[in-house]
């Protein structure tokens, strides 16, 4: 058994799931530690001391300007090379929420050909043009490289976002994506198995029913549900029934996939 | 200098922001507006060559879905644009943000002095729209002309003008001032002064003040200083703000004679200290969990060993009414500075809020001046949404009340829950204590006019005039900020006291930490701005948003101050606390005021109100005639207040931190409302808190004391119902009244009165029998609108909202039948009591004549209630409840309806079955809203040990759980009254505000 990998979450700004982040990371058997952004940029090589880094939820400058729009320019000013050279290291990065919104603005996702710091895609407003908090279910792509779905089939999760879709004007694009396996789940309609197109299965409007996507390698992660929101089986919106039925978890679904970056890491 | 940056989205980008601005305009304002296309503007004040501002359009846009341009974009095919940005000194929070972006870009350390303002353009089609539906666009739907500015252009104008690079920036040449008022005057003099002055002090309160003045220790130690003998402005502002009714609650305080209909007199020594304060002392004998009661700025029990919790809840109304978004962000936000300005400052939990509004489809007459209710519950939401969800505090109570006498005062309540740990520092974590040369510092947003004389107009009448500088806008990143650093340096012990800044600004939060120590002497020159001009008293009673005030040890303040630094919160010291037994202010070299605190705090004279009882008489609506009662349920499903608030609840987040066990929405598709909601306080631990509330302002046209003791009961038999139990169960009272004191304009004075005191028996009544305490409350004593002529009165409204602990959550239990073959009964005696139900408000205005909706309003039978609940809780302790659920407004028949909704099954029950007083009619079993009563389901294999707990007691097998999805439901004589689909009832409970 080797020791708990360091996993860094960055906080501050109106960023603001640090607690529920942390404890999933717990968990899953990591080491997890809360580093305050401004602490970080002091020193950003403090960076490598870090097996894995994690953009959390919430709210970085409160949206302002597009969500994640504002941290993602602050970190590109701010710690461009070190980030860079975690990214080259072959590290693992996980953003959920905004923290995906973040990664995805900065250009960490998808990273095609090398280049991590040009925004390719947009996270934006909801078709529903409001913030939406409702259970969607997923289901993971087994062909994507992700390894922090690895082995993963359905799994229910909480979205929490008024800007969640997915969308480029470039098709060409998407089609690379679908090809180069980056999309690691899609949210669908849990009575057909297939892709959800329409409210609420598919929250968003998100462009073929992306809710997560990663990097061509696989260890750049970043998806609109909380998976840190579903630690526990009873967070599960129907987790009395299920207890009733006899089918309630031993522990949230959400925890499998910290489960399968810390196996990753070890 | 300054260059203006404007950012579209691409073509075949869409824009939601625009499809609902113009769902607006067709919905609420009927306008034929094709379409409306949104575009961002930045105007930077900062002095860049081109090379420069190139690189902060291209930082400012994202570059995937939109264009971005310096000086204009070329525009979308419109025939009406309409620009709305911020007047000068308004929190432009985007504006803010985007200073960082510009800091960033530009490698500067820090945002310097340059500032870039925000506006949103809104590109309108609609070849039949006049100039003036234009402007009712932007004024109706787009933009607030209290804190905002309109321009609107047709294309040909457009093309003329030159690109606005203006910037709203205040320009106040005012050299900052102190005032003096002589009040050796005659009385009329007095008044008038205190008009003006927006003061809001009576006769006798003036009097009481210029006796003060006269005092010869006051007139020595005021010469002492170089003061004048007559008070400063800065002593007047800063007396009345203390004084407000807002602060001082001087009709719960005040002495009042009472008279019942029957002309027996009596003298109430306080509504407060008799009634609330009264009954918790009363109950405080028997429990040993109370902490810190009435007296922080939330209430505290304990909750474990390890934690206590705090629980407040605020209402935020005038200033709602006047900006819907902007005062119910504030309300939001600011009540989560309750909890945290408590004890040594507490980690929030988790949010509540509920609105009384007028109904969202009003077609009548609105007074000038006063917007649509629709457009009043949209901003209220989008506030709370915004405030809630950008501080990452979850939400799990929620609800909305209407009826048409809210549209001149909306009631906005939002409540917030905090957790402390027990100790703090190795002492209590409740305890405040600050020693005389502890530093006065304060943190957060700076100052502005914002909010001034916030408390004394919440006291007054909703006026046509009523200042916009009264309205504020809420920033929750400042104040997420703001919290994590005051967490961080409560756990480094980097201070020894802290309060919020609400209501009053400094002089209330200064004014009553230096209590503590025995004084205070402050140098407002200090004091951070965000512009020049502002007078002395301005700044001390300005309610700018975001912002604490602290006691800090000398030893500390060099790293208080340097991890503030660090975390981008603005932190000053003004002055420090002293044991003078004054209040000093000072305005640079010159002392601007030097109140005594004994006077400030308790020379205040009290009020005495009288009261004066007699019932209302308001007739009940002809019976229905016999037959099937489908429409009439489905009627009441859809009801305003009974129907689905689902689609506006799912804008708020209810599961950040991954605590939230009880869901506000339960059942197989998660669309029926909990009774109560349960939160853990800690990751996965065993035990967690149980939130419900009860409100019913429409039985306080019948009888006040039925509505107290229905509320009451309501959100306790809510929380017991879910799992709770009464021996952890404390409460909060927000009253909130149309206004008791009697005037030419009010003369029903006295019957206001009698009805607030009717209230606080009943208070006093059930709490000290329920034993469950009252640990804080708030009231708002004057909600009235006086426009065109016209007095709108809100009805006595009381929110009663209870917090307890649940030691296991995994006995949670919810609404919804779980499997057909389950047992229905019903437990609790129903009774005849349709006197301003659901029901009868129903029948009264489908016959015609609305107000006849009276009848006998529910009572409370306290024993029998405790005796049913003790039965209750040891039902669900042992696991014998597969479901429960309250009966509220529309009676068992609502009941049955969502229990069957939310499992997505049918039942048939036989109503004749249910524990009833006597004999009643169909329609009573059906729509009565007796209290203490629970619909709940059994598993028919623990069916005798259910039936054992509840021996003796009123609980009666009524029905099954079946599995085809139809609810049946049969009266007197085996004749059906339901027979309906779920899927009809669940579209009936569901389309009243789906999507609205």
């Amino acid at each position: 058994m080797s020791a708990k990998p360091p996993v860094l979450i960055i906080t501050g700004y109106g960023l603001n799931c640090e607690a529920e982040s942390k404890h999933a990371w717990e968990l899953a058997g990591a080491a997890p530690q809360l580093v305050h952004l401004s602490d970080l940029l002091e020193k950003p090589a403090r960076l490598h001391d870090f097996a894995a880094l994690m953009f959390i939820g919430g709210f970085s400058f409160g949206d302002h300007m597009g969500s994640g729009h504002v941290f993602a320019s602050r970190v590109r000013h701010r710690m461009r090379e070190d980030l860079g050279r975690f990214v080259a290291d072959g590290k693992l990065i996980l953003g959920v929420c905004n923290g995906f919104q973040i990664m995805v603005k900065l250009g960490l996702i998808p990273g095609f050909d090398g280049d991590v710091f040009t925004q390719k895609l947009s996270l934006m407003q909801n078709d529903v043009g409001t913030f939406r908090n409702l259970w969607v279910t997923l289901r993971f792509e087994p062909k994507s490289p992700c390894v922090f779905t690895r082995g993963l089939d359905r799994m229910p999760l909480p979205v929490r976002h008024g800007e969640g879709k997915i969308f480029t004007l470039d098709k060409a694009l998407v089609e690379r994506i679908e090809a180069e396996g980056c999309v690691a789940c899609r949210y669908i309609d849990p009575a057909t198995g297939e892709p959800a197109t329409a409210y609420p299965e598919n929250p968003n409007g998100s462009l073929h029913a992306i809710a997560g996507l990663c990097d061509p390698t696989g260890r750049i992660f970043g998806l609109m549900p909380h998976p840190e929101a579903y630690l526990h089986a009873d967070n599960h919106p129907l987790a009395v029934r299920q207890r009733i039925d006899g089918v309630l978890p031993e522990h949230g679904r959400g925890l499998e996939i910290f489960r399968n970056a810390v196996r990753h890491l070890c | 200098m300054s260059f203006r940056i404007e950012i579209g989205l691409k073509r075949g980008v869409r824009d939601p922001r625009g499809e609902g601005a113009a769902a607006r305009a067709r919905d609420s304002l009927h306008l034929p507006v094709r379409s409306i296309r949104t575009r961002d503007v930045y105007k930077v004040a900062d002095d860049l060559p081109p090379r420069l501002q190139r690189r902060v359009r291209d930082a400012f846009a994202d570059p995937v879905i939109t264009t971005a341009a310096l000086g204009r974009l070329r525009p979308p095919p419109f025939d009406w644009l309409i620009e709305v940005g911020f007047k000068p000194g308004v929190t432009d929070n985007v504006g803010q943000t985007a200073r960082t972006v510009l800091a960033d870009v530009l490698d500067r350390a820090a945002p310097d002095a340059g500032g870039v303002y925000s506006s949103v353009q809104y590109f309108v089609r609609g070849a039949a729209l006049p100039r003036d539906a234009a402007d009712r666009l932007a004024r109706g739907a787009l933009a607030n002309e209290l804190i905002q500015t309109i321009r609107i252009f047709d294309p040909s104008e457009w093309a003329a003008a030159a690109p606005d690079t203006d910037l709203p920036v205040v320009r106040d040449p005012h050299t900052p001032q102190v005032k003096v008022y002589d009040l050796e005057v005659a009385d009329d003099t007095l008044l008038k002064i205190s008009r003006d002055g927006i003061l809001s002090l009576s006769l006798a309160e003036m009097h009481a003040i210029r006796d003060y003045y006269r005092r010869p220790e006051v007139r020595s130690a005021r010469e002492a200083l170089a003061l004048p003998a007559a008070p400063t402005d800065v002593e007047l502002e800063c007396i009345a703000q203390t004084w407000s009714e807002h602060c001082k609650h001087k009709i719960f305080a005040a002495t009042v004679r009472c008279t019942d209909d029957r002309g027996q007199a009596r003298t109430v020594d306080g509504l407060f200290k008799t009634f609330i304060r009264g009954a918790t002392m009363e109950i405080a004998k028997r429990i040993d969990w109370l902490v810190s009661v009435f007296t922080d700025n939330a209430g505290i029990i304990r909750f474990n060993d390890r934690w206590n919790v705090a629980y407040k809840c605020e209402t935020h109304n005038s200033p709602s009414a006047l900006d819907p978004y902007g005062g119910a962000i504030t309300g939001i936000v600011g009540v989560n500075r309750d909890p945290m300005g408590t004890g040594m400052g507490c980690e929030l939990v988790c949010n509540t809020w509920g609105y009384c509004l007028g109904s969202p489809f009003y077609d009548g007459d609105l007074p000038a001046g006063l917007m649509h209710p629709r457009r009043i519950r949209d901003g209220v939401h989008h506030g709370v949404i915004d405030g809630g969800n950008q501080s990452g505090i979850p939400w799990t109570r929620g609800f909305e009340r209407f009826d048409d006498r809210y549209i001149g005062k909306p009631l906005v309540y939002c409540g917030t829950v905090g957790r402390i740990p027990r100790l703090v520092g190795g002492r209590p974590s409740e305890r405040k204590e600050i020693l005389p040369g502890d530093a006065a510092v304060m943190i957060g947003g700076r100052i502005g006019k914002d909010g001034i004389h916030g408390a004394t107009f919440s006291s007054e009448e909703l006026r046509h005039e009523s200042p916009a500088q009264a309205v504020q806008i809420g920033d929750a990143f400042t104040q997420r900020k703001l919290y994590e650093f005051l967490i961080e340096a409560r756990d480094l012990g980097l201070y020894r006291a802290l309060t919020d800044n609400g209501a009053g600004g400094l002089s209330s939060s200064i004014g009553e930490m230096c209590t503590f120590s025995g004084g205070a002497d402050l140098d407002l020159t200090k004091a951070p701005l965000k512009y020049a001009g502002l007078d002395p008293w301005e700044i001390l009673l300005s309610e700018a948003q975001e912002r604490m005030s602290l006691a800090v040890q000398p030893e500390n303040l060099d790293a208080f101050l340097a991890l503030a630094a660090r975390r981008d919160v603005e932190a000053t010291a003004l002055g420090r606390f002293t044991d003078e037994g004054a209040l000093t202010i000072r305005h640079g070299g010159r002392v601007v005021a030097r109140i005594d605190l004994a006077f400030l705090h308790d020379g205040c004279p009290r009020l005495e109100l009288t009261a004066r009882w007699a019932p209302p008489a308001v007739p009940a609506p002809a019976p229905l005639r016999g037959g099937p009662r489908n429409k009439a349920l489905e009627a009441v499903l859809g009801a305003l207040n009974v129907c689905s608030k689902e689609w506006k609840s799912r804008s708020y987040d209810g599961e950040v931190k991954g605590l939230s066990v009880g869901k506000p929405f339960v059942g197989v598709r998660s669309d029926v409302p909990a009774d109560a909601t349960v939160m853990r306080i800690e990751p996965g631990a065993t035990d967690g808190i149980v939130l419900a509330e009860g409100i019913n302002p429409f039985y306080s046209d019948l009888d006040t004391y039925a509505m107290m003791a229905s509320v009451i009961d309501e959100a306790v038999r809510r929380a017991i119902s879910a799992g709770g139990t009464l021996a952890h169960l404390a409460g909060l009272d927000n009253f909130c009244w149309p206004d008791p004191v009697p005037s030419a304009g009010n003369p029903d004075g006295e019957h206001k009165m009698a009805q607030l005191v009717r209230a606080n028996q009943a208070l006093y009544d059930v709490t000290t029998a329920y034993g469950v305490p009252c640990v804080s409350g708030k009231d708002s004593m004057k909600n009235d609108s006086v426009r065109g002529g016209r007095r709108i009165s809100i009805p006595p409204t009381v929110l009663f909202s209870v917090i307890g602990r649940m030691a296991d959550v995994s006995k949670l239990v919810t609404v919804d039948f779980k499997r057909p073959g389950d047992l229905v009964y019903v437990a609790g005696l129903t009774r005849d009591e349709r006197g301003a139900s659901e029901f009868h408000r129903w029948l009264a205005a489908e016959q015609g004549a609305p107000g006849a909706f009276g009848g006998t309003v529910p009572a409370l039978d306290i024993p029998a209630a405790l005796a049913l609940y003790a039965a209750m809780e040891k039902a669900i302790a042992a696991g014998l409840l597969r479901s429960s659920h309250t009966p509220t407004l529309g009676g068992l028949a609502a009941a049955f309806a969502l229990a069957a909704v939310g499992g997505d099954v049918g039942a048939d029950i036989d109503l004749t079955a249910a524990p009833a007083d006597g004999r009643l009619a169909d329609d009573a079993l059906l729509f009565s809203e007796s209290n203490s009563r629970f619909v709940v389901s059994v598993d028919p294999a623990k069916a005798a040990e259910a039936e054992a707990v509840f021996a003796g007691l009123p609980f009666q097998r009524v029905g099954v759980v079946v599995e085809d999805p139809r609810l049946r439901v049969t009266g007197a004589r085996g004749r059906t009254l339901v027979d309906r689909p779920v899927d009809t009832l669940r579209r009936a409970f569901g389309r009243t505000l789906d999507r609205i």
